[in-house]
């Protein structure tokens, strides 16, 4: 079975984001990126399948700049077999991004596309899903643990109130929680095995999809400062407030 | 959290903007390009940050302990040292045929460099394992490479290394531990030693497979003296565990408590005394390692190695100090800066006193990383080229002395910047202090690299070091004339030549006189050389953008350490210069 797992480089989740002056979006000029920690999760769901037998081959895809190849290399140093590079400088909304996949999932027939549940930079938690319904596959979202048995894989999935467990026929679509594992650094050695592994450079228009945005930015702020709070006599005021505030 | 490591970006510039690590890996010929080595470089900033950056404290808190003969270390070192064997981090710097990957000396370095500011008493471990186990693969034979390097080089034993002795420190001709030939196997010749070895970091814990000791000591000649100088000290390798298995004769008769780097276990230990008996009797087994009689000459390989990387957990240190100040400097509110109209307290940084200390605290961070990285490059460009040879040669007293005297200083002034908190263990700065203090004392202490630099290194450059030094100070204050930084170049030209007087004189002295001087030197020479390091940096940085804080601050840096710093030699080379002898004329009753 394949394992097809998509990764985004995106803003380092230790670097404090700025927003840009003219308000257009987040400043990324000499910022520190990196894959987002849901998707290096996924790939790391798919290594373990593969080192239990379960899986013969992982296929990494990334869709960004020239500079995602560095992403790619990572997951490729991980553990993945090989990578593609649907490139473009443009920016890509999720609902583009699903429908690359979907061309991809197409050629490739994975039996599973484990995706991160979302990307810390625009959080916006769309992709699998999306994909989902454009390939017409069943998904597991929010995995906290994930078993395959035969052509159906068990989905624990993190949901308000507690686990909701699926179970799925292949090939289907999983996308990842925090709690689903804890990734593996990529060893030196296999850093350097990562240089020759095959990396295949495509463009949005190879798979025929228009990736012209849908959505109109109007405008990228910070969040309002926080206000410094006030101090109370007691409990009856403190009551008081609260009613004041609509809060309770 | 703030990042307290070192800045990723801060080591970027260095590598590539400043010592040209491209050049060197193109030069090398070797697989690693930019984009490995920055993986490499990315991955072992979070690796030290994830695995070693928490036993910091935990390791200084929980110091080891000696039960029924057996050290015992904190379990978590041995998960995450398990973690960096596991990532090839033991073994990177070695050659394919031994598992590693060849990586230049300079990479290895920035990349350890993260670990040492991470945790310097983890740190230990692996430097002394990778040192012991390259000075094996350097002199030993096959069988001893197979059996004693590689378990090393894979990080599954570790290694140390056993020179000083209770009556024995600095002065290594009285080493009084006696090797009594017992007969050769596959290792090669065998020996008994009996004596006692003291300060061993590592030398005794639970942290790995085995222990490799690399143990200085002594053959007696035919009428059972041993000699009284160093000729006579050959190099032994005696592990804890024997190839058959059996424990050697070596029992730990202490454990040192000390004042920081407590996470790295320090031993007395004792050997040949019968604790054991090994092979049916008491006596310590080792194996020699080359010739009798090459032990210093050879330890000396690993001593420059070690040293260089002394200077790198002293710089490393220091280096987090800066950034320890920095980040509280700029979140602590106190006080308005003078002058300012709003009069509510602003972060402590806008105070002229705490921008004082907090610039120094950057140059000699800083500065001694540069200088330490530097000697790097040196290192892998030195087997091919006798020039570089020379010049690291002239450089390593410099390279482990200023970061350990100056990243001290740095750690000091950080405490000081955090006031009352600095001074609790509920801060981490009190504890780079205690780690790094130790920095100027081990390896040949300040004084030792001081008679070092004047006696061996400037009296006796049959090489021309100090020409080829002379020629790189000059270019660098020649490329800033013209500049916004002419100024700085003539103070660098200024300096340095009070530095080629005072070496003319050294060089005409008698051995005493030269003595007498040569730690004030030592302190004079270190700064004028950090002081044309960043003087170089600081012209490439001069078109910097100003958005591009990290490059933009160079040049003031550079500017500050001219102003502030380099006067400082004034006082540490005039005794030198007018020949004052007032050392040795005070009385000893005076003293």
């Amino acid at each position: 079975m394949k394992i097809l797992v998509p990764v985004k480089r995106v803003i380092d989740y230790n670097v404090k984001p700025r927003v840009k002056a003219d308000g257009t979006g987040v400043d990324l000029a000499n910022v520190k990126m990196s894959m987002n920690p849901f998707d290096e999760i996924a790939v790391e769901e798919a290594i373990r399948l593969k080192e239990k037998g379960v899986a013969t081959e992982i296929v990494a895809v990334s869709v960004g700049p020239a500079k995602a190849q560095e992403t790619l290399r990572t997951a490729l140093a991980m553990g993945a077999d090989r990578a593609i590079l649907v490139q473009t400088d443009d920016e890509v909304e999720p609902l583009a991004v699903a429908k690359i996949l979907k061309a991809i999932a197409d050629e490739e027939t994975p039996g599973l596309v484990i995706l991160g549940k979302q990307a810390i930079d625009d959080d916006s938690n769309q992709t699998g899903q999306m994909l989902a319904a454009l390939t017409g596959r069943p998904q597991g979202t929010f995995a906290s643990e994930v078993t395959v048995d035969g052509d159906s894989v068990t989905v624990k999935r993190e949901v308000d109130g507690g686990l909701e467990t699926v179970k799925l026929t292949m090939p289907a679509i999983v996308t990842t929680d925090l709690r689903l594992n804890e990734p593996r650094y990529a060893s030196l050695p296999n850093i350097m095995k990562a240089k020759s592994k095959p990396l295949a450079n495509k463009t949005p228009a190879d798979y025929g999809v228009d990736i012209a945005p849908r959505l109109k930015t109007l405008k990228v702020s910070e969040p309002p400062v926080r206000q410094a709070g006030v101090k109370v006599p007691d409990v009856d005021t403190l009551v008081a407030k609260i009613k004041e505030l609509g809060i309770a | 959290m703030n990042d307290i490591l070192i800045n990723p970006d801060e080591l970027s510039f260095l590598l590539w903007d400043w010592l040209r690590l491209d050049d060197l890996l193109a030069s090398e010929g070797s697989d690693i390009d930019r984009e490995a080595a920055e993986a490499i470089l990315d991955l072992s900033h979070k690796v030290a940050t994830d695995t070693f950056l928490p036993l910091f404290k935990l390791s200084d808190n929980r110091e080891p302990y000696l039960e029924n003969g057996q050290v015992h270390a904190l379990p978590e070192i041995a998960h995450a040292l398990r973690g960096y064997a596991e990532l090839g981090l033991f073994s990177a710097g070695f050659s394919e045929e031994l598992g590693g990957l060849g990586l230049p000396s300079l990479l290895s370095s920035a990349s350890f460099a993260q670990f040492l500011a991470a945790s310097l008493a983890v740190s230990a471990y692996p430097m002394l394992t990778t040192a012991n186990a390259r000075l094996i693969v350097t002199f030993g034979s096959e069988a001893q490479v197979d059996t004693f390097a590689r378990p090393q080089i894979a990080g599954e034993w570790f290694g140390t290394m056993c020179l000083s002795e209770p009556q024995a420190g600095s002065n290594l001709a009285d080493v009084a531990t006696r090797a009594m030939p017992d007969g050769e196997d596959e290792w090669g010749a065998r020996y008994r030693l009996h004596g006692n070895k003291m300060w061993i970091s590592g030398g005794d814990h639970d942290l790995s497979g085995n222990i490799v000791h690399l143990v200085l000591a002594k053959i007696p000649d035919e009428t059972g003296q041993i000699g009284q100088d160093t000729r006579g000290i050959s190099l032994f390798i005696v592990p804890k565990v024997l190839p058959s298995g059996e424990r050697n004769d070596i029992a730990v008769a202490g454990l040192n408590h000390k004042l920081g780097y407590r996470g790295t276990t320090n031993c007395l230990l004792n050997m040949g005394e019968g604790a054991e008996q090994p092979d049916g009797r008491a006596g310590a087994l080792g194996w020699l390692v080359g010739a009798p009689g090459q032990g210093l000459p050879q330890m000396f390989q690993m001593m420059n190695e070690a040293r260089l990387n002394v200077g790198l957990g002293a710089a490393a240190m220091g280096y987090r100090g800066y950034r320890h100040a920095l980040h509280y400097s700029q979140e602590r509110l106190q006080g308005s800066a003078p002058g300012a109209a709003d009069k509510r307290s602003g972060p402590i940084i806008r105070h002229p006193d705490v921008r004082d200390m907090v610039m120094a605290a950057k140059c000699y961070g800083e500065g001694a990383l540069a200088l330490v990285l530097y000697c790097a490059r040196l290192v892998d460009t030195a087997e091919q080229d006798e020039a570089d040879d020379a010049l690291l040669s002239l450089l390593t007293p410099v390279a482990k002395t200023w970061p350990s005297e100056w990243g001290l200083a740095a750690d000091d002034l950080a405490i000081q910047v955090h006031g009352g908190y600095g001074y609790t263990r509920d801060f981490d700065v009190e504890q780079l202090w205690r780690d790094n203090r130790l920095n100027p004392i081990h390896e040949g202490t300040t004084g030792i690299q001081a008679l070092d630099l004047v006696g061996r290194k400037i009296r006796r450059d049959t090489a021309g070091a100090f020409d080829m030094l002379d020629e790189r100070v000059r270019a660098v204050a020649a490329r800033a004339a013209g500049t916004a930084l002419a100024d700085l170049g003539q103070g660098l030209n200024a300096a340095w030549g009070r530095i080629v007087t005072v070496v003319a004189q050294l060089r005409g002295m008698d051995s005493v006189a030269a003595a007498t001087n040569a730690t004030g030197f030592l302190r004079a020479f270190g700064h004028v050389v950090v002081g044309w390091q960043w003087l170089d940096r600081a012209l490439l940085c001069l078109d910097a953008d100003p958005a591009d804080a990290l490059r933009a601050g160079k040049p003031w840096a550079c500017r500050y350490f001219f102003e502030r710093e380099i006067p400082k030699i004034d006082a540490w080379l005039r005794p030198v210069e007018t020949g004052s002898q007032l050392l040795m004329e005070i009385p000893e009753n005076a003293l």
